[in-house]
C-alpha cells in the first residue's frame, strides 16, 4: 500500500468538504474493493475518506411501499433487518449470498453500487426494482444511474446516501457463483410491480455491466412463469467472457438464473 | 494399544499454539539490524534484460542495497540444480538450461527475479523496486506444451535444441507392439492433466543472517527438508561450506511439495545478508506465490490399452508430453518419469508396457513435485482409461477391474515397481458396500425424474510411497539417497526427546512419532517431545515428502528406540540383579518378567548419566541414533467411489457420497490419518473441479490470484465417508504404506468418471468447470 491519509468523517457534509480539500481522495464504505485494490498497489489515493461510521448513513425504514436502506448499512444488517425480509425478501436473500460471512459484515449497499462491478448482486436488484439512488445532492433512477463497467452518473466527489426500493408484488434472485471468486458469474433479479409492469436484470453477464433483460420481460409480462422463457433466445454477442464462462455459457444463465429467478419469486 | 499408543486417535499436541496463533513460523521471526528484500521481477515470460538503471531507487529513503542478476553471478553464486539425472532414449544426459538466481541477462518467465532491493522496512523496499527501471527487449514466447514442440518454435535454452529436456522410455516396445497386434479390442485416449498452483497456506519466506565475525550464516526458511536446502546451499550454490551454514525451518504452514525445493530467493537472502552485513528478510506474498512456487502436474497424454477376448488387459502404450517451465526445478525430472511411468501398471495385471515420456521447456514457472507428484497423472490416466474402456466394451466398471485386479503378491510390474502387498478386492467392495453401488440405478431414476443427471464413478488407485530406497533411486538417477535419520534422547529425568529429520509442516509429526515412544515405553506422549526442522540440533536427515515420514521415518526412531531400549535393559537388569533377558518394558518401568521387581524409567536413566553403578565397561548416557533406509517403495491402494449429480441448466456438480476405502497399513493415528485423507480428497476434487493454473499464448499468467484461481472451499466438497482395508506392509516393522498423497492421488478420476457417467459422454477434460460440463452436455 503507497501512503495515504485517512479520514474518518462524521456527517456526510464533513466528508464532502474532506473531499473538497483533498487532491486525489477515496471514499471509503465496506472496503471491500478499495482496501484490497490499494494493497495490491493499483490504487494511490492521497486521502481516504472513511463513510463507514457515519450515522445518517445507517439503518434501513419502510414507509408504505418504500423500503429505503442508508448507504453505509452492511450486507448483513441489511440480511437480517425484518422490515427488509417483510418487504422484499429477494434483496434478503441477495445479501445472504453475497460474498462470505467476512465481507457481509463489511461490504454496504452504497459501495456496491458506487463502485458498479460488472459482477456485483446489487446492481441488479437496484435495476429490476426500479429502484432510485439518493446522494447528496439528488435523486438518480437506477437506469439512470448505472453507465456500463465501473461507471455510473455520480460525480467527482458526491455521495450516495440511501437507495429507496419501491416494494414489488414479486420478485426473486439467483445468480451462479464464479468458482473462484464467489462474485456472481451471472446473476438474475426478476420483479413485478404491484401496477404489473416486469423488470429483470443481470447481473455478470454483459460486456457493458447490469443491463436490463428485454426478451424475458416481455415473456414474464405475457406469462410469469418459469416456462414461458423456455422459447426466449438471448444472444451471446456483448456478453462477458473469462476462464470459468463462456459468452455462450452465460447467455444460458441468464435464461437460466431468471427461470430460477422466478420460481423463487413465487 | 493404549490410550496415547500406536492406532489411538490422539489429539494433536500441536494444535494448541496453531489454533491459539501461537505458532512461530519465518514471518514471525524479527532479528536486530534487519532489512527488508524486495524482488523486482520481469513482466514478461521471455526478454533479453538490456540494461537495470537502480540509481532513483539507490537514492530512496531507506535503501540498503539495490543488487542484480549479474552481481550474483560475478559473485560465483552457482546455478541452480535438479538433482535426477534423467537418460534419454538415445543415451545422452537431460538438457539442463542454466538458472542463475536472478536473471543477469534472459528472463524466461513472468516472475522471474532481475534485482532484489535491501530496504530498511518492506514498503521502503517495495517502493525502491518500482523505481528500479528494466530494459527488456522481449523474445518469442512459447506458453505450454503444444507451442513449444512445434517445428520452428522459439528456443528457451542454446543447450536444449526443440525446447527438449529428454525423450525418456520404459518398458518392453517389443512386447507391447505384439499384444496390441493381436488385441481383441483397443481402448483409446487422450488426456490433459491440468496444471496446478500448490497454494500452501503460509506463503514461502526467508531470513538471512550472517555473522561476519564467525563467517557463518544462519537461514530460517519455509522448507520440507532443512537438511537437503544446507547441502544444496553449500555443495552447489558455494553460499557456504555446511557447518558455517545453520538452516532452521520452524513451523511450517503446508508444503505440498511446493517446499521441497530450495529457490531463488533464499539463495539471494543469504547471499545479500553478507553484501550488506545485515540480516535480511524476504517473504513472499499470495502473487509471488501464484508467480514462483513451483507449480504441478501439466501433462498431454495419449495412451492406449490393449483387451483380449475376456476383457483382460494385454497391453498399454502411454505417450506423454510433460510440462517443466523455463527451467529444471530441484526434482522435476524425476516426477513424470520414475514417480508417473512406473505406476501405470495401476492395480492391474498387464502384462506389456511402453510408455514415452518427453519433457518440455515452456515459459512459465518451472513445475516439480505436488502432493502426490507423477502418481496422481498415473492414477487418473489409467482410471480413465478403465472407466472408458468399460465404457466401450460395455461391461461394469467395477466388474473389468476385478477381472484385472492383481492377486498375487509379490507382483513384478513391467515397468519397474515390486508390488510387495495389497487387496485391491477388500477395497473395492468395501467402497462399493459403502455406497450401495447395487442400489445406484435406481437412484439415478429417480434423480432423473426431478431432472438431474446422476452419475457414479471409481477410482481404483495405486502409489509408491515410503521414499525411497537408496540403491534403488540412485540407480535411477537420483543425487541423493532417500533414507531417514533418528535419535533418541533420554534425559536424566526419564523425559525424552526424540530427534528426526522428518519435517512437520501439518503433518502431526509432534502426536504421532510420540506415540510410537508411548506404545514403547508406556509413558504418556506429555514425557516426549519432537525436535526437528533445525540443521545445528538434528542429525542430518532428509525431510518430509513423498508419504516417508511415518514409513521411513518413523521407523527410523523405532530403530533408535531399540537400540537405546536393549541398553536400558542392561541397565534395569544389573540394578535389579536380574537376566537381561527377563526384563521387560511396561508402563513406563523395567520389570522383571514373573515377577514384582521393576525399576522406572527415570531411576534407569539417572542411573545412566550419574554412572555410578552401571554394567562393567558401560558407556554413560542413554541416548542412540539410527538411520534406517528402505528396502522397497511401500504401495498404499485403494478405491475412490463418487456419486453427484450434474445440473443440466448450469453444468454444475453436487455431491451426493463420497467414499474412500483405503489400504495403509497400520495407522498410527487414525484420527490423522482421516484429516490427510479429507485434504488429499479436497486437493484432487479441486484438480477435477476447480483448480487450473493458466498462461495466455504470450505467457502471462491469468490465474495469479484467488478472484481468478479456484481453490476448493468447504462447500465445494462432500462429508466423506472413510474406511481402511488393511494389509500390513512387509517392508518395514511397523507394517506402515504412508497416507500422505493418496487422496489427491485417487480422488480425481472418480469425479471424472462420474461426471462423465452421468452425462453420458465420456470425454471431458480437468477441471470440469460448470461451463466446461455444460457445453459437453450440449455440444452435437
Amino acid at each position: 500500500m503507497y501512503q495515504t491519509t485517512y479520514h474518518r468523517a462524521s456527517s456526510v457534509d464533513e466528508a464532502a468538504s474532506l473531499f473538497a480539500k483533498s487532491s486525489e481522495a477515496k471514499f471509503l464504505a465496506g472496503g471491500q474493493t478499495l482496501l484490497p485494490v490499494m494493497k495490491q498497489r493499483l490504487a494511490s489515493p492521497s486521502d481516504v475518506i472513511d463513510l463507514g461510521k457515519i450515522k445518517e448513513l445507517q439503518g434501513v425504514e419502510l414507509s408504505g411501499d418504500v423500503l429505503t436502506i442508508k448507504a453505509a448499512t452492511t450486507y448483513y444488517d441489511i440480511m437480517t433487518n425484518a422490515d427488509v425480509k417483510k418487504a422484499i425478501p429477494a434483496i434478503a436473500h441477495l445479501t445472504s449470498v453475497l460474498g462470505d460471512p467476512a465481507v457481509r459484515y463489511r461490504g454496504t449497499i452504497g459501495g456496491s453500487i458506487a463502485n458498479n462491478d460488472p459482477a456485483a448482486d446489487f446492481p441488479a436488484a437496484l435495476l429490476a426494482l426500479g429502484a432510485t439512488v439518493k446522494t447528496n445532492k439528488r435523486s438518480i433512477t437506477a437506469d439512470d444511474f448505472f453507465k456500463g463497467l465501473f461507471t455510473t452518473a455520480l460525480e467527482d466527489g458526491e455521495i450516495i446516501t440511501a437507495v429507496s426500493f419501491p416494494v414489488p408484488a414479486k420478485a426473486g434472485y439467483e445468480k451462479m457463483r464464479h468458482p473462484a471468486s464467489r462474485f456472481a458469474l451471472t446473476g438474475v433479479f426478476v420483479a413485478q410491480t404491484k401496477s404489473g409492469e416486469v423488470r429483470v436484470a443481470a447481473t455478470g453477464a454483459s460486456q457493458s455491466g447490469v443491463m436490463r433483460v428485454p426478451a424475458i420481460e416481455a415473456a414474464l409480462k405475457a406469462n410469469w412463469s418459469p416456462s414461458a422463457i423456455d422459447s426466449v433466445s438471448i444472444s451471446a454477442s456483448n456478453l462477458l467472457a473469462d476462464i470459468h464462462g463462456t459468452a455462450e455459457y452465460r447467455a444460458n444463465l441468464v435464461k437460466v438464473m431468471a427461470q430460477r429467478a422466478v420460481t423463487a419469486a413465487g | 494399544m493404549g490410550v496415547e499408543g500406536i492406532g489411538a486417535r490422539v489429539v494433536r499436541k500441536e494444535d494448541k499454539r496453531f489454533i491459539t496463533g501461537k505458532g512461530r513460523y519465518v514471518d514471525d521471526i524479527k532479528l536486530q539490524g534487519m532489512t527488508f528484500a524486495h524482488f523486482v521481477r520481469s513482466p514478461h515470460a521471455h526478454a533479453k534484460v538490456k540494461k537495470i538503471d537502480s540509481s532513483a531507487a539507490l537514492k530512496m529513503p531507506g535503501v540498503v542495497a539495490v543488487l542484480t542478476g549479474q552481481q550474483i553471478v560475478d559473485d560465483k553464486v552457482g546455478n541452480l540444480i535438479c538433482g535426477w539425472a534423467i537418460t534419454s532414449k538415445d543415451g545422452s544426459p537431460m538438457k539442463m538450461g542454466a538458472w542463475p538466481a536472478m536473471a543477469p541477462e534472459t528472463v524466461r518467465f513472468v516472475g522471474q527475479a532481475v534485482a532484489v532491493v535491501i530496504a530498511d522496512s518492506k514498503n521502503l523496499a517495495r517502493d525502491a523496486a518500482e523505481a528500479v527501471v528494466v530494459d527488456y527487449e522481449e523474445l518469442p514466447v512459447v506458453a505450454d506444451v503444444h507451442a513449444a514442440i512445434k517445428s520452428g518454435a522459439p528456443q528457451l535454452h542454446p543447450e536444449a535444441p526443440g525446447n527438449q529436456v529428454y525423450d525418456w522410455v520404459i518398458g518392453d516396445e517389443g512386447a507391447t507392439d505384439a499384444a496390441f497386434a493381436k488385441a481383441a479390442n483397443v481402448v483409446k485416449l487422450d488426456v490433459t492433466n491440468n496444471r496446478l498452483a500448490p497454494n500452501a497456506m503460509e506463503p514461502r519466506a526467508a531470513i538471512a543472517d550472517y555473522d561476519a565475525a564467525e563467517e557463518h550464516f544462519t537461514l530460517y526458511t519455509t522448507s520440507q527438508n532443512p537438511h537437503v536446502a544446507r547441502l544444496v546451499l553449500s555443495a552447489f550454490y558455494n553460499i557456504a561450506p555446511e557447518h558455517k551454514l545453520r538452516v532452521i525451518a520452524p513451523d511450517v504452514g503446508g508444503g505440498f511439495g511446493s517446499k521441497i525445493y530450495i529457490y531463488p530467493e533464499e539463495m539471494v537472502a543469504l547471499w545479500a545478508s553478507k553484501k550488506v552485513g545485515r540480516p535480511v528478510k524476504w517473504t513472499g506474498d499470495r502473487t509471488e506465490a501464484f508467480l514462483t512456487d513451483a507449480h504441478g502436474r501439466d501433462h498431454v497424454t495419449h495412451a492406449e490399452m490393449a483387451f483380449d477376448a475376456n476383457n483382460k488387459i494385454t497391453g498399454l502404450k502411454v505417450k506423454t508430453y510433460a510440462n517443466f517451465g523455463a527451467y529444471m526445478s530441484l526434482f522435476s525430472s524425476a516426477v513424470p518419469t520414475y514417480l508417473y511411468a512406473t505406476l501405470l501398471s495401476g492395480q492391474y495385471n498387464i502384462p506389456a508396457i511402453h510408455a514415452e515420456v518427453i519433457g518440455v521447456y515452456t515459459n512459465t514457472v518451472p513445475v516439480d513435485a505436488y502432493r502426490g507428484a507423477g502418481r496422481p497423472e498415473a492414477s487418473y490416466l489409467i482410471e480413465r482409461l478403465m472407466e472408458t474402456a468399460a465404457r466401450q466394451l460395455k461391461v461394469d466398471p467395477a466388474a473389468l477391474r476385478k477381472t484385472n485386479f492383481i492377486t498375487q503378491f509379490p507382483h513384478q510390474t513391467p515397468v519397474i515397481m515390486a508390488y510387495d502387498i495389497g487387496d485391491f478386492n477388500a477395497s473395492l467392495d468395501a467402497a462399493m458396500k459403502a455406497i450401495d453401488y447395487a442400489g445406484f440405478a435406481s437412484r439415478k431414476a429417480q434423480a432423473k425424474a426431478q431432472g438431474k443427471l446422476r452419475g457414479i464413478g471409481l477410482s481404483c488407485y495405486i502409489e509408491a510411497c515410503g521414499i525411497a530406497p537408496s540403491k534403488a533411486v540412485g540407480s535411477l538417477g537420483a543425487g541423493v539417497g532417500l533414507w531417514e535419520s533418528a535419535e533418541v534422547r533420554v534425559n536424566p529425568v526419564g523425559t525424552i526427546e526424540i530427534l528426526t529429520g522428518s519435517h512437520s509442516h501439518g503433518q502431526g509429526h509432534e502426536t504421532t512419532f510420540c506415540q510410537l515412544v508411548a506404545e514403547r515405553l508406556g509413558i504418556p506422549i506429555s514425557q516426549v517431545s519432537i525436535v526437528h526442522g533445525d540443521t545445528d540440533k538434528v542429525q542430518f536427515g532428509m525431510g518430509t515428502y513423498g508419504s516417508r515420514s511415518a514409513a521411513v521415518g518413523l521407523t527410523a526412531i523405532l530403530k533408535a528406540m531399540e537400540k537405546m531400549e536393549a541398553k536400558a535393559k542392561k541397565i534395569a537388569a544389573h540394578a535389579l540383579e536380574a537376566s537381561e533377558a527377563d526384563i521387560v518394558i511396561e508402563n513406563g518401568e523395567f520389570k522383571v518378567t514373573g515377577t514384582d521387581k521393576a525399576i522406572a524409567l527415570p531411576m534407569v536413566a539417572l542411573a545412566a548419566y550419574t554412572a555410578h553403578n552401571l554394567p562393567d565397561g558401560m558407556e554413560p548416557g542413554l541416548k542412540e541414533s539410527a538411520f534406517y533406509d528402505p528396502t522397497n517403495f511401500t504401495f498404499p491402494a485403494g478405491t475412490y467411489i463418487c456419486e453427484l449429480e450434474v445440473d443440466p441448466g448450469t453444468g454444475k456438480t453436487s455431491f451426493v457420497n463420497f467414499v474412500a476405502a483405503d489400504d495403509f497399513g497400520r495407522l498410527i493415528n487414525p484420527m490423522i490419518v482421516e484429516g490427510q485423507v479429507h485434504g488429499g480428497l479436497v486437493q484432487g476434487i479441486g484438480q477435477a473441479l476447480l483448480e487450473h493454473a493458466i498462461y495466455d499464448a504470450n505467457g502471462q499468467p491469468v490465474t495469479a490470484s484467488f478472484m481468478d484461481y479456484a481453490m476448493p472451499r468447504a462447500d465445494d466438497v462432500p462429508s466423506f465417508n472413510l474406511s481402511h482395508t488393511t494389509t500390513l506392509c512387509p517392508g518395514n516393522p511397523l507394517g506402515i504404506k504412508g497416507c500422505g498423497e493418496a487422496g489427491a492421488i485417487g480422488a480425481s478420476a472418480a469425479v471424472i468418471n462420474a461426471i462423465t457417467d452421468a452425462i453420458g459422454k465420456n470425454n471431458l477434460e480437468m477441471p470440469a468447470t460448470p461451463d466446461r460440463v455444460w457445453r459437453t452436455i450440449h455440444a452435437a
